[in-house]
């Protein structure tokens, strides 16, 4: 309970591989931070630390894939998106192999560690590749769904952890489906659709707007891709006035997934809230929230200059 | 067997010229210099099933140099994974036959390749799960000498060394030339056998255009355990046919009717 989606993760692999004896773990010597190690101490033999060599973990999770394995690929964020982005793309989506990356350490909550650590891309880059699943959970309840979820499809998925803990607002009977999203706060006013660390910003967001009237309804959005069509489409023509919150760049994220589904089949306003076209940088993670622009009272902002 | 594999290495060679020359693109230099390394495998050392190309306990082949598709797809062909005719379609747009591999199109193909750099980690996942499964297959992985200036393929060489994977078995084809130019010109890659043994493999430096050489080499590297096996195969880019021999214009260039009509009556004569 309240704990960093990573570390739900880390546990869920555990338990995935007493069910499952062809998932395997790799990494790349950050097995402490992604929390792999944990499997990696449950399961030596099938646990893999390939050493500072993201290029070279992806393409042999692609070689283990190719041979029948269910192997899950971890480290930060920035490094499997981004250094690793062509074994990805040409090794892994392309050959559509049942690789699972497993990226920690997402967004500007990685915190102090600076602006050269924190995957602000990830997910655009991820969601441009033919193939690819791109799954970002809101609390650790769904992180530990969402990994048993992709364990169970076939095709290479995309899982964006976040290092920073957040409150758990699953309950035992929350069922995660890849591609739906969820309802979590019914509203007629504004619809807030939301997706990791976001989710439970929007939440607060939609208790601050009430009190000045406005009927806020909150939509978790664990799936950027595939999106769920059907959700969007509702919120775009019952509510009408759309605002995407993610921690991740404005550009090519949840926003931009959202924006190019409602310019197509039901134009409305959609206000994209994130992170604006820049790098982050070292901080507490309260205080970057609050300098990037990613809190209650942006959001509260960003509605009211929307519904204005 | 020996006179059988020659016809079979000079029946690869002429596909490797007719595929390029239908498609009007493609590589022939570095498939005509790895022809030889392909015949032994695929018709002598390779424990493989053209009618379930898939099957679980088969040898794995991963082209990591996989401009050279048409050396592989002539070899697949000529062992019966796919009907000969298909060659000529290499490149078209209705084609299983894509410009580098791809292993959900073309049966035979156990890995997608083309970007340079990735097939020796492959090969590693595939020989690892092989033993996870205890199975005894045997992953042969082949790399061009201009590939090796991939990093990945050091990152790749120091994982299978690490975890001793004495069932990955690779190729490079020294034919000492790439787009540019000579490798010396553009990025030495020399001593290659020295690099390798320093990240802890068992080397090889060969004749890579014999085949008894080939044959026995790869049947040395087998005989090693614990380490994993680099066989380094002293090759001539566009071996066979006189005019692309040694010349590096030949590297990504398909011949045209009229040069393929020249090289096919080379690659005929005895």
């Amino acid at each position: 309970m309240n704990s960093a989606t990573r570390v739900a993760y880390g546990q869920a692999l555990v338990e995935l591989a007493e069910k499952n004896p062809d998932v395997v773990v790799l990494d790349a010597d950050l097995g402490a931070a992604t929390n792999t190690n944990k499997f990696g101490a449950a399961f030596p033999e099938r646990y893999f630390d390939m050493g500072i060599s993201e290029a070279d973990m992806m393409a042999t999770a692609a070689g283990l894939a190719a041979s029948g394995k269910i192997p899950f690929a971890s480290t930060f964020a920035v490094f499997a998106a981004g250094r690793a982005f062509d074994q990805v793309r040409n090794s892994i989506a392309y050959p559509k192999l049942n690789v699972k990356i497993g990226a920690t350490h997402a967004g500007i909550s990685v915190g102090a560690d600076g602006g050269s650590h924190q995957a602000i891309e990830d997910m655009a880059l991820m969601r441009a590749l033919p193939n690819m699943t791109v799954i970002c959970p809101s609390d650790d309840a769904e992180a530990r769904a969402a990994t048993f979820a992709a364990a169970e499809m076939e095709g290479p998925v995309y899982l964006r952890f976040s290092r920073y803990a957040t409150n758990t607002f699953h309950g035992d009977d929350y069922t995660f489906k890849i591609g739906k999203g969820e309802i979590v706060r019914e509203g007629t006013d504004v619809a807030l659709i939301a997706c990791g660390l976001m989710v439970n910003i929007a939440l607060e967001a939609a208790e601050q707007l009430a009190g000045y009237g406005v009927s806020a309804r909150v939509v978790n959005m664990p799936t950027i891709k595939p999106l769920d069509n059907d959700l969007v489409l509702d919120c775009a023509r019952t509510i009408g006035k759309i605002v995407t919150c993610e921690e991740h760049s404005v550009i090519g994220g949840l926003g931009s997934a959202v924006c190019e589904l409602t310019s197509r089949m039901c134009p409305v306003p959609v206000s994209r809230l994130g992170v604006n076209d820049v790098f982050g940088k070292s901080g507490d993670v309260p205080g970057l929230f609050e300098e990037y622009g990613l809190t209650a009272a942006h959001i509260v902002k960003k509605v009211n200059s929307l519904l204005a | 067997m020996a006179q059988d594999l020659a016809a079979v290495a000079k029946q690869i060679r002429r596909d490797i010229i007719e595929e390029t020359a239908a498609a009007g693109s493609g590589h022939p230099g570095g498939s005509l210099s790895s022809a030889e390394i392909l015949t032994v495998l695929y018709f002598d050392k390779m424990n493989v099933d053209p009618a379930n190309p898939r099957w679980a306990d088969r040898d794995r082949f991963v082209l990591s140099k996989g401009h050279a598709a048409p050396v592989l797809y002539a070899a697949l062909a000529e062992r019966g994974f796919f009907p000969r005719e298909d060659l000529k379609t290499l490149r078209d747009i209705h084609s299983h036959l894509q410009g580098h591999p791809n292993m959900n199109d073309t049966p035979g193909v156990d890995m997608s390749t083309g970007s340079l750099g990735q097939g020796l980690s492959v090969a590693n996942g595939m020989a690892l799960a092989g033993r996870l499964d205890g199975k005894d297959y045997w992953v042969y992985c082949l790399l061009g000498d201009g590939e090796i200036q991939e990093g990945q393929v050091w990152e790749a060489a120091m994982s299978s060394a690490h975890y001793k994977l004495d069932h990955v078995i690779a190729f490079v084809d020294h034919n000492k030339l790439q787009i540019d130019g000579p490798n010396d010109k553009v990025m030495t890659v020399n001593p290659v056998d020295e690099k390798f043994a320093a990240f802890g493999w068992h080397v090889q430096v060969i004749d890579g255009n014999d085949l008894e050489a080939v044959s026995a080499a790869i049947d040395a590297a087998k005989a090693e355990t614990g380490r994993p096996s680099v066989i380094v195969c002293e090759t001539l880019k566009g071996k066979g046919v006189s005019f692309m021999e040694n010349q590096v214009g030949w590297h990504g260039k398909a011949p045209n009717a009229e040069q393929a009509a020249e090289a096919l009556a080379e690659l005929s004569a005895e």
